[in-house]
């Protein structure tokens, strides 16, 4: 019938629809080219490399206030091995990620007060944050010395530049090479980089594994429920016509 | 004989429920209304799968309400920074990073409610749809639909206030810009934009005002709203896919229509399938992409609000963005932003006037004739195109030739389909009166 | 109408044969029902968990370490554990003896109702006489009392509380015709060095 017709194609259109949403939304959110980031949620040395990463080098400057040391009992550290090595002098496990450095003064050092990381990977999401951290490069018309091919005219020195060396950016054809070597190789310090950005992925919601595995008990369980009630539903209504 | 000592044990412990209730029933009128919702409300025997709309808003509202109680004894309705130290996140936006993280289940709790409140205008919207495809709206439901409507509204309101909550970017940048709507108001515009946000801009008073709004203004509004829409609905009785009225063809004896069968158990049973399907989605969002791909959560918000900077792209939730299209795609009067403002509060009300618009010989789809269908499904496609062009940046398409004013691609689509939203309505008397209807079965079709 | 006759089945009663009733109906009736209140039960445990205490809160009620070096004898500090005082006083020889001296005027010298673990009946209720822990609250209705050490005729040196006047001496028992109904709480605590006390963790290591 005609009718039914378009009845399915309106629902067609419905069911269609925010699937066309989707791929829209990926093409308008590119701007530069972003690489895919390494990101493993089950890898516990990554997740250990990066936390350290983390805590020897971005929290100087950026605190991660609403996340607690002992949520890095998650990703495999026992309570002493937080204690020994990666609290800093007068903390506690259960104290969360603050930052010494005073945001009034770093302001006026940097133009602007270095933000707080806790849910960084949530706002941008993980490709940037591991493109951007591998995407500095030297330029002397900014205060610092430092651009940044991902995020232009970047408050933010190139922090690891002793382990990346210095890059330069051929502003023709968008291309980074790697002018001075540091001490890690190119492999190395995109290793490096893609251990930090599984921690801060971690970082953004420690909860997002536990999240995901009982989902699939309650889908389980509510399969079972959907039979049920769809039996219930049979009986009940077997006898109108 | 021991089987009849059982049947006595039962029949003494019915006697003692029997009186209870005959107790309670002197004082309220328990048994009465259990009749007159449920087991004697009697419903259209054919209703189909858009039928499950109702219950579910209503199971919607009821997660929310739990889920904000929850939400609201660690929720802190606070812009100033966290510690005092200027820079720091405001104590707003930690205390919801609290919820996700300190709170034990505190982010279950959360997604359940940013879920749902995504979820609640999907449920609306085919609520809405199915009141229109079957002419729900038509007499003798009229006010029916207009309780409806004030539903909606109070939706719209819940959900904007609570937005702002989360003192993200995108939720002081959303209030910002629709606080703005109101200073177009001529004459009145800035003192009243100055007035709904207690201060010069978006600030701490006006994350209280909207707190206030959020938790317990609208939710009795809506409390109040929900139950005139069913006591309505229970006075004159269900429509059908059919558009048939039930109560015109009775048994003789009990007046009970033909065609109808007990609210319960009948369709108790068969909404709770309903349900089941509802939370199979509900929880798969919830548990596997809460975010939707930034549609029910979105990123920006993930960034504390800053009133210095604005994120690059912003634009409202899903759920806005075709009245935010329209508000877009109407061209100022000189340098006043009033007519987009007038349109965009038009497209959202206009709904409150299809009861008396439509002048169909009959109420459903099914036996209205092509012309109907067609503008259905320009409005459809117009509303759809419209929700899209809303959650994108003007110039995505890129600009016409100098032929056209170097105009936005995507603003030229926007202005032609508010033309097709608007023309379905207000010429909706025109064509549903010469539209050829089919002709209506005396009973319904099952 | 059909549902009439369903009516019928469903509440199957009495004056009816049982083959009236719907066995199909009432099978997945109950098992619907059964498994429906299961799901319903799981889905308020998140809610009723998520008003215990948080991370936060577990972190602000974390053991406390509590340096008692600087504690002169006769004199006492407060600690602070869990948002309430920690009463640290070092007691002195004299003080100790008074302490043997009031048992009858106590309403529980033995210290037989467990306000405090084992390993803190004896010793004037302290894992080392010489240093008094307990929590400053009195057990009356939760104000703090004062401290009087200073010893009279008729007072060897304690605590009043400033509210109803309870009175408990320098091992927090409770003296008669105090409101007060039991000695002052010993919580746990163990000694992490022999100047730094570990408030919240018994020796063992419990918490």
């Amino acid at each position: 019938m005609k009718i039914k017709n378009i009845m399915k194609k309106s629902l067609l259109a419905l069911v269609l629809f925010p699937c066309l949403l989707f791929t829209q939304f990926a093409i308008a959110n590119e701007g530069a080219h972003l690489d895919r980031a390494p990101i493993d949620a089950s890898n516990q040395d990554s997740l250990q490399r990066g936390a350290r990463t983390f805590i020897n080098n971005c929290l100087n400057c950026h605190s991660a206030s609403f996340m607690r040391y002992s949520r890095l009992q998650e990703i495999g550290l026992t309570e002493k091995q937080i204690k020994d090595n990666l609290l800093f002098a007068g903390e506690k496990v259960g104290d969360t990620m603050k930052v010494s450095m005073n945001k009034n003064e770093a302001k006026v050092w940097l133009g602007v007060a270095p933000p707080d990381l806790s849910v960084e990977v949530r706002a941008r999401g993980a490709d940037w944050v591991y493109t951007y951290m591998r995407s500095f490069y030297r330029d002397d018309t900014r205060p610092s010395g430092w651009n940044n091919v991902v995020y232009d005219k970047v408050a933010m020195p190139h922090v690891l530049f002793e382990l990346q060396g210095e890059q330069t950016f051929n502003h023709e054809t968008h291309e980074l090479t790697l002018s001075k070597p540091g001490m890690l190789s190119t492999e190395e310090y995109d290793t490096l980089i893609g251990d930090l950005t599984n921690y801060m992925a971690f970082m953004a919601e420690p909860g997002k594994q536990q999240r995901n595995h009982l989902g699939w008990f309650v889908l389980l369980f509510l399969g079972v429920l959907l039979v049920l009630t769809y039996k219930l539903k049979k009986a009940y209504w077997k006898d109108i016509h | 004989m021991a089987i009849k000592s059982v049947t006595e044990r039962k029949s003494r412990f019915a006697g003692v429920l029997d009186g209870t209730l005959n107790w309670v029933d002197d004082r309220f009128p328990l048994t009465s209304n259990i009749k007159a919702h449920l087991t004697e409300y009697y419903a259209p025997k054919n209703f189909n799968f858009w039928y499950f709309f109702g219950s579910l808003a209503m199971l919607v509202l009821v997660i929310q309400i739990v889920t904000g109680i929850f939400l609201t004894m660690h929720y802190k309705p606070d812009a100033s920074p966290l510690d005092g130290i200027l820079g720091n996140p405001s104590v707003a936006f930690a205390s919801v990073e609290y919820i996700m993280r300190d709170v034990p289940w505190g982010y279950i709790i959360r997604y359940m409610h940013s879920t749902g409140a995504s979820m609640f205008f999907v449920v609306i919207y085919l609520h809405m749809f199915r009141g229109i495809i079957y002419g729900s709206y038509r007499n003798p439901r009229e006010l029916i639909w207009l309780f409806g409507m004030g539903i909606f509204l109070a939706l719209m309101g819940e959900a904007f206030f609570g937005y702002l909550l989360p003192w993200g970017q995108m939720s002081y940048w959303g209030a910002q810009v629709i606080t703005s709507l109101f200073g177009t108001v001529p004459l009145i515009g800035p003192d009243l934009m100055e007035w709904l946000r207690g201060d010069y801009l978006v600030g701490d008073a006006t994350l209280n005002r909207f707190f206030a709004f959020h938790v317990i203004a609208l939710p009795l509004v809506l409390l109040g709203l929900v139950a005139a829409h069913l006591i309505a609905l229970h006075e004159v009785g269900s429509n059908n896919p059919d558009g048939v009225e039930i109560k015109k063809t009775k048994d003789e004896k009990t007046g009970i229509p033909l065609d109808g069968i007990p609210f319960h158990p009948y369709y108790t049973v068969k909404d709770m399938v309903g349900v089941v399907v509802f939370l199979i989605v509900f929880s798969a969002i919830i548990f596997f992409a809460p975010e939707v791909g930034g549609y029910f959560l979105e990123a920006n918000n993930f960034i504390p609000a800053n009133p210095l900077v604005t994120p690059a792209h912003i634009a409202p939730t899903w759920y806005f963005t075709p009245y935010y299209s329209i508000l877009r795609a109407v061209p100022p009067i000189g340098v006043s932003q009033f007519p987009g403002v007038v349109a965009m509060g038009l497209s959202v009300v206009i709904f409150a006037f299809l009861p008396w618009l439509d002048k169909g010989a009959v109420k459903s789809i099914r036996y209205r004739g092509t012309l109907y269908k067609k503008w259905l499904l320009a409005f459809v496609v117009s509303f759809l195109v419209l929700g899209y062009l809303g959650t994108v940046p003007a110039d995505i398409f890129g600009q016409f030739g100098a032929w056209l004013g170097k105009a936005d691609i995507a603003t030229v689509i926007a202005r032609i389909f508010t033309v097709v939203y608007f023309a379905f309505f207000l010429l909706m008397p025109w064509y549903t009166k010469r539209d050829k209807s089919l002709p209506v079965p005396e009973r319904v079709t099952g | 109408m059909s549902d009439h006759h369903s009516d019928k089945y469903q509440t199957g009663s009495q004056s009816e044969p049982d083959a009236l009733v719907d066995l199909e109906k009432r099978k997945f009736l109950i098992t619907t029902s059964a498994v429906g209140a299961l799901g319903c039960a799981a889905a308020a445990v998140p809610f009723v968990v998520s008003m215990t205490p948080s991370e936060r809160a577990k972190a602000a009620g974390a053991p406390v370490e509590v340096d008692i070096s600087k504690v002169a004898p006769g004199e006492m500090m407060v600690a602070e554990y869990r948002g309430q005082p920690v009463w640290i006083i070092h007691r002195t020889k004299e003080m100790l003896e008074k302490l043997e001296n009031h048992d009858a005027q106590l309403k529980d010298p033995k210290s037989d109702v467990p306000q405090q673990q084992d390993y803190c009946k004896d010793n004037g209720r302290a894992i080392k006489a010489e240093y008094g822990v307990m929590l400053g609250t009195c057990t009356h209705l939760g104000c703090s009392p004062n401290s009087r050490f200073e010893v009279t005729s008729d007072w060897d040196g304690g605590f009043v509380c400033p509210c109803h006047g309870s009175k408990f001496d320098l091992a927090g028992r409770v003296f008669e015709g105090s409101p007060a109904p039991t000695n002052l709480v010993v919580p746990k605590y163990h000694y992490l060095t022999e100047t730094t006390l570990l408030i919240g963790i018994d020796p063992e290591g419990k918490a």
